[in-house]
């Protein structure tokens, strides 16, 4: 039992990264339409960035997250400027196979010996390891400092989207973006603030990943990019809290799995559970479901 | 035996109900024309007869035969055939190809002769052809066979959708708003196509139009639907002078003044 | 016009499809005795052609059918080990078991599609893509840990020493029966009610399309040419990895059959060989110091090509020989009545 909650914590701190990731998703979902794969990439940035900041240009921890953030928030509006925005009124496909194409090229570039290297990179933790065990359930400070970060900005990106103008502004652009521009919304911009906002969840997320899981290297988005992505799925693309929900879904899915079945099988259950969510309920746990007009 | 026979068709989209206690008979080589005001539950009658939403409640039989809960394909494939009111046409294949395809279930060739493209598949879509080109000519577009179906003048499409529908041979033509968007030219055209088609194919044809000039030249019969109810049916001219009819359409405030 | 007329006109274009290969293929074959084209060169050849084969499967799911799969590579991959387990269990080189296992590894991936298809395809566009790309990752994990279940799949480390009884004949022959099939299959009712499909497929129900029977017709199908295209790959090449049919291989599979252009056979065949050269190419003009930059260039021909021309390079048109033959009616023969419109 106390194996169970202790695995249901590591669960709860996997779930957490994956939310900043599949909230990214969601956003962009939810105002282009798009599967934006090139997200898991940024996530890898944001890490590589944020290991840069406080490993070896001495930064504290926060202005490391903070500098991640900040460099995939522009990285995020760059990639959404070049490969995305032309293709606006092109087929959803082409966007798409843009999106792949700009995945590969963060992958790549980033693996030449003079961006980050090909290779694997061992972190190390700004801070140490402290363990404690509560009512026999073990946890850690970096589980804690997950938790409260991620947490933070989840209240802040719900206070954006429901109480400011911006937030008002993206959720019109979501509903319709003709509508939207004909009542003076600028949906360009509303697109661009959208992808740094994401973009720069998804290098928080980074961070975070690599002081828990410290070990870091350029192709390191594509899993957790994918899952992030399921777990916006599975809780109905395009809705805020249904990322959140999903991504929490996810994270226990696979930490249990691993602890009480061949840990192999963890990808194959996630993605199984991910089929089947889709077959009893295509658009996800709390999506609506809209029949279409004939 | 009537070819179709709604009895007591409901249908609720949550707490709205879109059509309520609906009953029509259609005979065999009628032309009936169902009117109301926008939003009267018109088109939901089409989406019901043709499968598209489960009903909430009553019957509708197809010569006889019950087809409720049968999927849309199967009704179709009975012999009831329907056009769309904002057109729905395979966008990117061309007129012809657009005939073509509904001709598929009753195709007399196998997978392994579209495969190895046999004599049989070979003289079967020399049929086909022949037939399409047949309709085509029947709704004026046999020039613009060749032609890709999202390149067309608004008017042709919806001409071919009705070629399209024929494709499928059907007992019961359904026509959703035939007229819209055409002009008066192509409007008289199309009313003399409607009663071609129906003598010509011996079917029955049931159609959804605002055009007043449409619904009274060519429908020998009307049903009058408001919220989801029919206020009123009978002759063109009986409808012309219905009291309930005029309230619907303009307001009860102006009739009575 | 007579009523053979429109037989032969396809029968003329399936013969001039069929002079055309024949005409590669001597080339082809020349170049290769002469050694003009290396050995290596004759293997990323190779490689071409089993890559249009795959291709040429996505093309009917997706390009024609509308389905969006980015599970490509599983189907390739389960061909590939099915038709390995027969080569390594039975066959040991002989000619025999390799014709055997060609068509072992285009149904077993068939069969996969089918059980997998039936409930997976009422999704749409996205949804659909996401399902398979999970299917994707499935199989990988299953192939990753084969051995589990058959000693000989060999699970991570992959199968090594299987016979390399496939060469350019074989390849050459199974992309010309290939290339004939799809078109056929593309130019009958069954093609037509596909593409009925993709282009509205609520509109293909209500006009008496059995959506689900065509859907999964095309998914099938199309995965069967993957398994066969997998059944040949690990017959022309020494090494089975599971690696080599992750989601990144699938990828592949969608960039060509985009690239070429949806709806496009002819694009679809000349995107592929042209993309497998351009790999091999790169990695021939880089140089051995460059070769880490191959991945970029890869990635950024891709974006550049795709904002160029988001339509694909053929836009959906074919090249003559493949495009059906032009259909006119009976001429002479008045229509059964007068226009009424006249």
């Amino acid at each position: 039992m106390e194996h169970f909650l202790d695995q249901v914590i590591n669960g709860l701190q996997l779930g957490f990264m994956y939310a900043l990731i599949a909230l990214g998703y969601t956003m962009v979902y939810g105002i282009i339409k798009l599967i934006n794969f090139a997200h898991g990439d940024v996530f890898m940035v944001g890490a590589f960035i944020g290991y840069y900041g406080f490993a070896k240009w001495g930064m504290p921890l926060p202005l490391a997250v903070i500098t991640a953030m900040a460099v995939c928030a522009i990285l995020g509006v760059v990639i959404e400027k070049i490969a995305y925005r032309p293709l606006r009124y092109a087929p959803t496909i082409s966007v798409l196979i843009s999106a792949l194409g700009v995945s590969l090229f963060l992958e790549y570039f980033c693996s030449l010996r003079f961006v980050f290297g090909p290779n694997y990179r061992v972190v190390q933790r700004p801070f140490e390891e402290v363990h404690w065990v509560l009512g026999g359930v073990t946890f850690n400070n970096i589980q804690v400092m997950v938790a409260v970060v991620v947490i933070i900005m989840l209240l802040l990106l719900q206070y954006m989207i429901y109480r400011t103008k911006i937030g008002m502004a993206m959720r019109t652009v979501s509903f319709d973006h003709d509508a939207a521009r004909l009542m003076g919304v600028n949906v360009d911009s509303v697109i661009s603030v959208t992808f740094a906002i994401g973009s720069a969840l998804a290098a928080a997320g980074g961070v975070l990943f690599a002081i828990a899981y410290p070990q870091i290297q350029p192709f390191m988005g594509i899993m957790p990019g994918l899952k992030a992505f399921t777990a916006a799925v599975l809780g109905g693309i395009g809705i805020v809290p249904g990322a959140v929900l999903g991504a929490l879904i996810m994270g226990q899915v696979e930490t249990l799995t691993a602890a009480y079945l061949p840990t192999q099988l963890r990808d194959a259950i996630a993605f199984a559970i991910l089929i089947i969510v889709l077959m009893v309920r295509p658009t996800g746990i709390l999506g609506k479901n809209k029949p279409e007009k004939v | 035996m009537p070819i179709l026979e709604i009895k007591d068709l409901s249908k609720n989209f949550g707490g709205l109900k879109a059509v309520s206690s609906f009953d029509l008979t259609l005979e065999e080589n009628e032309i009936v024309g169902l009117i109301g005001p926008n939003g009267a539950g018109k088109t939901t009658v089409f989406n019901l007869i043709t499968g598209i939403f489960p009903v909430s409640s009553g019957s509708i039989k197809f010569m006889g035969q019950d087809i409720l809960g049968m999927k849309p394909f199967k009704i179709t494939q009975l012999g009831i055939a329907r056009t769309f009111q904002n057109i729905r046409l395979f966008k990117q294949c061309t007129v012809l190809e657009n005939v073509r395809t509904i001709f598929h279930p009753r195709v007399k060739y196998g997978l392994m002769d579209s495969f190895l493209h046999t004599p049989r598949y070979s003289a079967e879509e020399e049929r086909i052809t022949e037939k399409s080109f047949e309709l085509l000519k029947t709704m004026n577009l046999d020039d613009r066979a060749h032609l890709t179906a999202a390149n067309l003048p608004y008017g042709d499409q919806r001409r071919l959708e009705i070629a399209r529908a024929l494709a499928g041979e059907p007992k019961l033509l359904l026509l959703d708003e035939p007229a819209a968007g055409m002009n008066p030219s192509e409007v008289g055209t199309l009313v003399e196509m409607i009663r071609f088609i129906r003598d010509h194919f011996n079917i029955t044809i049931l159609l959804i139009e605002h055009q007043m000039g449409v619904v009274m030249n060519v429908c020998e019969r009307l049903v009058v639907l408001d919220f989801g109810e029919i206020i009123a049916a009978g002759l063109p001219e009986e409808i012309r002078n219905n009291q309930k009819v005029l309230e619907a359409y303009l307001g009860k405030g102006v009739v009575s003044a | 016009m007579d009523m053979g007329k429109k037989t032969k006109m396809n029968l003329g274009k399936t013969a001039v499809l069929l002079l055309i290969t024949l005409a590669v293929y001597v080339v082809m074959k020349a170049l290769l005795i002469s050694s003009i084209l290396s050995s290596y060169w004759g293997l990323v050849l190779d490689q071409a052609l089993i890559t249009t084969i795959g291709a040429l499967g996505l093309c009917i799911i997706y390009g024609f059918s509308g389905q969006f799969s980015l599970g490509h590579a599983a189907f390739y991959g389960i061909g590939a080990y099915a038709a390995a387990f027969v080569s390594k269990t039975y066959g040991h080189g002989s000619m025999a078991w390799f014709l055997l296992a060609l068509p072992v590894g285009a149904l077993t991936a068939a069969l996969v599609a089918f059980l997998i298809g039936l409930p997976i395809l009422r999704l749409r566009s996205d949804y659909l893509g996401i399902a398979t790309l999970g299917f994707g990752i499935i199989v990988k994990v299953g192939m990753d840990n084969s051995n589990r279940l058959l000693p000989v799949l060999g699970g991570a480390t992959g199968i090594t020493g299987l016979p390399q009884v496939a060469g350019f004949d074989i390849i050459f022959l199974c992309t010309v029966m290939t290339v004939l099939l799809t078109r056929n299959f593309v130019q009958s009712s069954y093609g037509r009610a596909c593409t009925a499909i993709r282009d509205d497929e609520i509109a293909a129900d209500i006009m008496g399309i059995d959506t689900t029977r065509y859907k999964v017709l095309a998914f099938v199908f199309g995965c069967a040419l993957a398994g066969l295209a997998g059944a040949l790959y690990v017959h022309r090449y020494p090494f089975l990895h599971p690696s080599s049919f992750d989601f990144l291989k699938s990828f592949d599979f969608l960039l060509i059959v985009v690239l070429g252009g949806l709806g496009s056979m002819s694009g679809t065949i000349i995107t592929s060989i042209a993309w497998v050269f351009l790999l091999e190419g790169l990695r021939f003009v880089l140089g051995q110091q460059f070769l880490e930059f191959r991945g970029v260039i890869y990635a950024l021909i891709l974006v550049v090509i795709i904002l160029l021309r988001p339509q694909g390079i053929f836009g959906g048109k074919e090249v003559s020989v493949m495009a059906p033959p032009k259909a006119i009616p009976a001429s002479g023969k008045e229509g059964p009545h007068a226009d009424p419109g006249n």
